[in-house]
């Protein structure tokens, strides 16, 4: 059981910096989720907690505890690696009491631990096996075993799952969360799938290009995401954005292509002709009468999900790419029979609007 | 669909195997024939008349106790020389895969021994060693050791283990070093954060992960050491002195071309050939079905 504790924690290879400042405090028994797109620096800030990556800049702390000069193994850590890393030649009883053996356990109490361990993972059937003679899902949870039979203070993920099919990511995925709940270990989790993300955490640490876009809870940051990074890379299909105007004078927010978004809701005192982009959620977009319509969407493309319709295609208007027409996605009632080629009346949801300012890219607070 | 080339007559594939068939018959099959056939005779002097002797030539070879003290001479200086050249290329290579920053410059460096001839390579150190003009024996001697590898068998067998193991350095830390780089680096991570210190983790990881490369230059090396360090010997010690580095090869050479017992040296041929054949199985059979996890 213990704390993590980041304080502007910096990385540079070389001469070139990759991680720009970090702050984040892991309490007790949470579960930290660490996403972002590939490249921006998440194996790079867990290895670093790790002790696998010296600290270029700033604090770790575990427990209270300034590591940044410890060796891995004086951490009292263990991680589980996206290739697993298990001992080839070994059993699977040995990869897992490997670790206690070096620590000068005592045998009988070895063999207990790898013996609950290999109970709570259901391996007790291939303790002698060597890892080659494993599934993927197998090998998995014995790296999972190796990590629990230590009882480190804290658990480090880098990428369990993404080398396991679709179907077993999403059981392999509520097997962690479980044994993380029931033993009740402060763990660093890092994913760049944003379901296994919201999923799993207590708190997310979204990142992007070497900083920490965004930390809090899962439906905080999918609600009210801090920046258009962040609001773009959580949920699926991503958000649609709109550069626009505030209009104070009628309450609206006027788009580039002259359509205006009414602001109902918004208090918007003292921005006027403020450049911002609007962000709307597919899922906050809902079919309405021409002349009750926020949006004209010319349908490029429509899914059929049977619970869901997504539907693909374009806003008049340029989009904040610098695209002529905006693309955009809704997601309908399964139940919406919506053809090809059509245009589409929509509305969007009350209160469903996120701005963010144009230059700087942060969420405007709704003021 | 046929896969195999198909010939419309038998001339043409005749003439193509021929140049293959004519050097392994002429180089190795004749050769082989000819030393298991005069293994049975006794020649004279001049080469005028043989005389069958059967068997003879290997009862008087087991029998010899030169021949056995060759034997025990081979095992000695095969396993100093694998020994010393397979442990100080580990080493070297274990240090290597350490370095991030000059890694290439090192490996070059390390592997240049290796285009050096053996005989070459002899006659190097040889000098170094000279008795009278060597640098290492001149060190040595203002370090109060008076080094004599002419006279000291001792001596004699460590300078054709040096020699021979040097050049052999580079090929061992070539193969040693890819089969490090080839242990998945997370796995040494799971192990450093599991309690292993550096050697712990070498001992109880590595070393074990670099078994099939470990054996495979195992067996090299002992091949190498048998057979192909003839040039070494014969420029630094001519086998001397008093034998001390007489390895089997060399004994061939020295009782057959020196000696003139061609009956004898046919027979010391024929006992290496076989000694070959088993190394050579224990090689193939290990290639087939390599050890591993
Ligand atoms: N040993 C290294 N030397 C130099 N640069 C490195 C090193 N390791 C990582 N980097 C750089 O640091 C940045 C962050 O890498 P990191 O591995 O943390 O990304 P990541 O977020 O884990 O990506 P992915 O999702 O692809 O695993 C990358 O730009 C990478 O090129
Ligand atoms: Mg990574």
């Amino acid at each position: 059981m213990s704390t993590i504790s980041l304080k502007s924690v910096r990385k540079s290879f070389g001469k070139t910096e990759v991680i720009h400042g970090i702050d984040v405090e892991v309490a007790d028994g949470e579960f930290i989720v660490i996403v972002g797109p590939s490249g921006c620096g998440k194996s790079t800030v867990l290895r670093m907690v790790a002790g696998l990556e010296t600290v270029t800049g700033g604090d770790i702390a575990i427990d209270g505890n300034r590591v940044n000069d410890l060796e891995p193994m004086e951490r009292n850590i263990a991680m589980v690696f996206q290739n697993y890393a298990l001992y080839p030649h070994m059993s699977v009883f040995d990869n897992m009491a490997y670790g206690l053996k070096i620590a000068g356990m005592p045998k009988a109490e070895i063999a207990e631990r790898v013996q609950t361990a290999a109970k709570m993972l259901q391996l007790e059937e291939y303790l002698t096996r060597k890892p080659r003679q494993l599934s993927g899902g197998q090998r998995q949870r014995v790296a999972m075993g190796r990590a629990i039979v230590r009882e480190p203070s804290a658990f480090l993920f880098d990428e369990p799952l993404s080398n396991l099919d679709a179907k077993l990511r999403v059981q392999m995925r509520l097997e962690i969360k479980q044994l993380q709940r029931s033993l009740g270990t402060t763990s660093l989790y890092v994913t760049h799938d944003q379901v296994e993300a919201m999923t799993l955490a207590d708190r997310l640490i979204v990142m992007n290009a070497g900083v920490a876009e965004q930390i809090d809870t899962p439906m905080h940051v999918y609600e009210h995401p801090a920046s258009i990074f962040v609001a773009g890379f959580i949920g699926s299909p991503s958000m649609n954005f709109l550069p626009a105007k505030i209009d104070t004078g009628r309450s609206t927010l006027s788009l580039e292509s002259g359509a205006n978004v009414s602001a109902e809701g918004l208090v918007l005192a003292a921005q006027s002709g403020r450049e911002i982009i609007i962000g709307i959620r597919p899922e906050h977009l809902e079919l309405a009468s021409p002349d009750r319509a926020d949006l004209t969407l010319h349908i490029a493309a429509v899914e059929t999900l049977g619970a869901d319709t997504l539907v693909h295609g374009s806003i008049a208007g340029a989009g904040v790419d610098g695209t002529k027409n905006a693309s955009f996605a809704a997601r309908l009632p399964g139940n919406a029979r919506i053809a090809e080629g059509e245009t589409l009346p929509l509305r969007i949801a009350d209160g469903a609007l996120h701005l963010f300012d144009r230059q700087s890219e942060k969420r405007i607070a709704e003021i | 669909m046929e896969k195999r080339v198909t010939f419309k007559g038998w001339m043409l594939p005749l003439l193509l195997l021929t140049p293959q068939v004519l050097v392994t018959a002429f180089f190795f099959f004749w050769p082989a024939w000819q030393a298991v056939y005069q293994s049975l005779f006794i020649p004279d002097p001049f080469g005028l008349r043989s005389q069958f002797v059967g068997l003879g030539n290997f009862e008087f070879l087991l029998g010899d106790p030169f021949y056995r003290a060759s034997f025990w001479t081979t095992a000695i200086f095969s396993s100093l020389v694998t020994l010393a050249s397979m442990g100080f290329a580990l080493w070297l290579a274990v240090m290597a895969d350490r370095l991030i920053k000059g890694s290439g410059a090192y490996r070059t460096l390390l592997i240049w021994p290796y285009a050096v001839a053996p005989a070459v390579a002899g006659v190097l150190w040889l000098f170094m060693f000279n008795t009278r003009v060597g640098v290492i024996s001149w060190y040595l001697g203002q370090a109060g050791y008076d080094w004599n590898h002419v006279l000291n068998p001792n001596e004699a067998m460590g300078l054709v283990v040096i020699a021979s193991s040097w050049g052999r350095i580079s090929y061992n830390f070539l193969f040693f070093l890819a089969g490090l780089q080839a242990i998945p680096k997370s796995v040494i991570e799971a192990a450093a954060i599991d309690g292993a210190h550096f050697w712990k983790r070498f001992w109880t990881i590595v070393f074990p992960l670099l078994s099939p490369t470990t054996f495979f230059l195992l067996v090299v090396n002992i091949v190498y050491a048998f057979f192909e360090t003839f040039g070494v010997i014969h420029t630094i010690t001519t086998g001397g002195p008093q034998q001390a580095t007489t390895i089997l090869v060399y004994k061939v050479y020295s009782d057959g071309f020196v000696g003139q017992d061609l009956g004898s040296s046919a027979a010391q041929s024929v006992i290496l050939l076989v000694v070959v054949g088993i190394l050579t199985i224990i090689q193939f059979r290990y290639i087939e079905r390599r050890v591993h996890y």
